[in-house]
């Protein structure tokens, strides 16, 4: 007997009984439709996220305070912040082979009139704009001067605008950030969500104004803007160098590659375990295959001796089983991942959900494997019958 | 059964002789036992049977319920296995056969016919009659040529695409036989084929399977009943799993003229009734 006959054969049965064999898939569709929506979220965030890391140019470094090993924070915690004095000292030093950028960031609370919203406080300086910061859609980013006179400016995102100044021309307008009064100067570009929340809820201003309104003399961070790319070795070993005396190994520097590394892992764990935790799903749905089969096969016993009084040998009859719990599993997969397709791309408005080859590859492989896994046992039981026997069941 | 029928049987078995084959056997069961356990108690269901069936003969095997025929029938049409002995078909032993051997030749050199005619259920006349061909390995094209030559030879030409539950138990039957015959089997066996069906459709039934033998089928047909097996030309006697007497039919009943009967009884009894009603309304 050959495979075109086995499925028909399947096809029939299964249709004799449409209602049971569509709540058998229902186990599978939802498995598979949980692990393409989850894989999707996942590798759709990872994505994003380093997009827009790799999105600042390659040619940045990272300094943070505190001991960090390769998979993240290590033990110990930060014990020193660096200050806007260490950042003059680095800058001096290196010189013009690249631009020494402060960071900082903090929650706060934004107000116009009676108005408030909470969103995320940006420190910076002049040179800023492009590596912290973006794209100005409207006024400017803020000068050297503001940044020397603790002015206080503000450049804010697109949410902060739709918030208070919705459709009109925020420049110039008043804007409280943290109970103090400010001056919009100017508007970044939007950019869209993620998984942290939106990037455009933002609010920057010098930081030496951050360091006023925040009370703290230290700030977050350093970016290194390195001016020729091929060096951004050099001047890694160089910053560290510079870093040690003042910090011993309490700081870390990245360069763009590393971050990104460290964070493709930690995200790519992540998606990896909401498979796995959807895929649980998917071995419930094959456990409810492997007992529909069970139950069809003593409900067939005498359809399965009719076929081995007929010539059925018992290879006959264990593909026709087997084939019928994989189309089961199969039809529920491909209808899973339309089903998990459709819902990431329905969920594209919040998250940033990615449908990949590889997910739905994976799915529709898996579920084909649960259909083998899970209908071999009850294809073996009705192979092994006695024919005798099975004609005489009742 | 009556003291003068049990005598006259008595005398026949001490003269047994069961008529030799004059061509060559189509099948041959020498020696089969078969025990088994039921709820701890070993049972004898065959004791000993030499069976021989002869190339294009009709043979019946009777028997009362408990004799041992079904499972006789069961053993020589490689359902089953016998405790032991051996048992040849077409002159191969299927003794040590696997099961996949044994299904093998159940495909391509027996059929069946089996008293609750085990059709597929929701499935077309056509489609059981392919049944067997699929596992002959046979295509579409070909399987679909044949079980319509097939049921047009027991006269449901017209009924291929019914499904079981459509057709009549006699036209159920027929297309259990036309199963039988698809794959041209040496030998076709028949449990009981008439004892689910009316007095009508069993004699159908008979006159199909008669049919067949006279067109060169070996037919083998297991029954309780003296008369069915009246239609065939040989009688093996099956007893507490022996056989106790082998005989030839001297006054074999011919469906063909069973069904003439028939007809003139109806029309006998239709002017009874016609009679009647012209009564009442007089």
């Amino acid at each position: 007997m050959n495979l075109v006959e086995s499925f028909r054969i399947a096809i029939r049965a299964l249709s004799a009984n449409k209602v049971r064999s569509v709540l058998t898939m229902l186990g599978v569709i939802i498995g598979v439709a949980a692990v393409i929506l989850l894989v999707s979220i996942g590798t759709g965030v990872q994505s994003q996220i380093t997009g827009q890391i790799s999105g600042l140019g390659s040619n940045l470094l990272f300094v943070f305070p505190g001991k960090m090993d390769q998979g993240g924070p290590g033990g110990g915690g930060i014990t020193k912040q660096f200050t806007l004095d260490d950042l003059d000292y680095v800058q001096s030093r290196l010189g013009a082979q690249g631009t020494v950028i402060p960071m900082m960031q903090a929650p706060t609370q934004l107000r116009v009139g009676n108005r408030t919203k909470s969103s995320t406080l940006g420190g910076s300086d002049q040179n800023g704009k492009d590596a912290a910061a973006g794209t100005i859609e409207m006024g400017r980013w803020f000068t050297r001067g503001e940044v020397v006179g603790n002015s206080r400016v503000a450049v804010i995102g697109s949410d902060v605008r739709a918030e208070f100044y919705p459709g009109q021309n925020p420049i110039g307008r008043k804007l409280d950030v943290g109970g103090q009064p400010f001056t919009i100067i100017g508007l970044l570009a939007a950019k869209g969500g993620s998984l942290g929340g939106s990037q455009d809820n933002v609010v920057d201003i010098p930081i030496t104004t951050a360091q006023q309104i925040l009370n703290t003399r230290d700030i977050s961070g350093m970016l290194v803007d390195v001016s020729d790319t091929n060096q951004i070795e050099a001047v890694k070993a160089q910053v560290e160098r510079l870093l040690r005396p003042r910090f011993a190994d309490q700081f870390t520097v990245f360069t763009q590659e590393q971050t990104l590394g460290i964070l493709s892992t930690l995200l790519g764990t992540l998606t990896a375990m909401l498979a796995g935790l959807a895929s649980i799903s998917l071995l419930v749905g094959g456990i409810g295959i492997m007992n529909i089969m069970l139950v069809s096969v003593s409900e067939r016993t005498r359809e399965i001796g009719i076929r081995k009084a007929v010539g059925a040998r018992t290879y006959d009859i264990l593909s026709q089983f087997v084939i019928e719990a994989m189309v089961l599993s199969v039809l529920g997969g491909v209808i899973g991942i339309l089903v998990g397709a459709g819902g990431a791309l329905a969920m594209h408005k919040w998250v940033p959900a990615q449908v990949t080859f590889w997910a739905v590859a994976l799915a529709f492989l898996f579920s084909a494997a649960v259909g083998v896994f899970f209908g071999v046992y009850p294809a073996y039981r009705a192979s092994r019958l006695d024919p005798i026997e099975a004609l005489r069941y009742e | 059964m009556s003291d003068e029928q049990r005598e006259g049987i008595a005398e026949r078995i001490a003269s047994a002789v069961g008529p030799a084959c004059s061509v060559d056997a189509v099948l041959e069961a020498h020696d089969v036992t078969k025990r088994y356990i039921l709820d701890d108690i070993e049972v004898s269901a065959l004791r000993g049977v030499d069976v021989e069936v002869c190339r294009g003969e009709m043979l019946a095997i009777m028997g009362p319920s408990g004799s041992g025929k079904s499972t006789l029938m069961h053993i020589v049409g490689l359902l089953d296995h016998p405790t032991t002995g051996t048992v040849t078909i077409d002159g191969e032993d299927v003794s040590h056969m696997d099961p996949n051997q044994l299904a093998t030749v159940r495909n391509k050199r027996i059929g069946f016919v089996f008293q609750s005619f085990n059709l597929l259920a929701r499935t077309t006349a056509q489609a059981n009659v392919e049944l067997p061909l699929i596992y002959a390995g046979l295509g579409g094209a070909e399987r679909a040529k044949r079980a319509r030559a097939a049921l047009e030879r027991v006269g449901l030409g017209n009924r291929l695409s019914h499904m079981p539950n459509q057709l009549s138990g006699g036209q159920q039957q027929r297309v259990a036989i036309a199963r039988a015959l698809v794959t041209e089997p040496s030998i076709v066996l028949a449990d009981e084929p008439t004892g689910n069906l009316d007095s009508r459709s069993g004699i159908e039934v008979m006159m199909i399977l008669q049919e067949l033998n006279a067109q060169g089928i070996t037919v083998v047909i297991v029954t309780h009943d003296a008369r069915v097996a009246r239609h065939a030309q040989r009688v093996i006697h099956v007893r507490d799993g022996r056989v106790v007497l082998n005989e030839c039919v001297e006054d074999r009943i011919m469906a063909e003229q069973e069904t003439a009967l028939l007809d003139k009884e109806l029309a006998v009894d239709d002017l009874v009734s016609m009679s009647v009603n012209a009564k009442v309304t007089t």
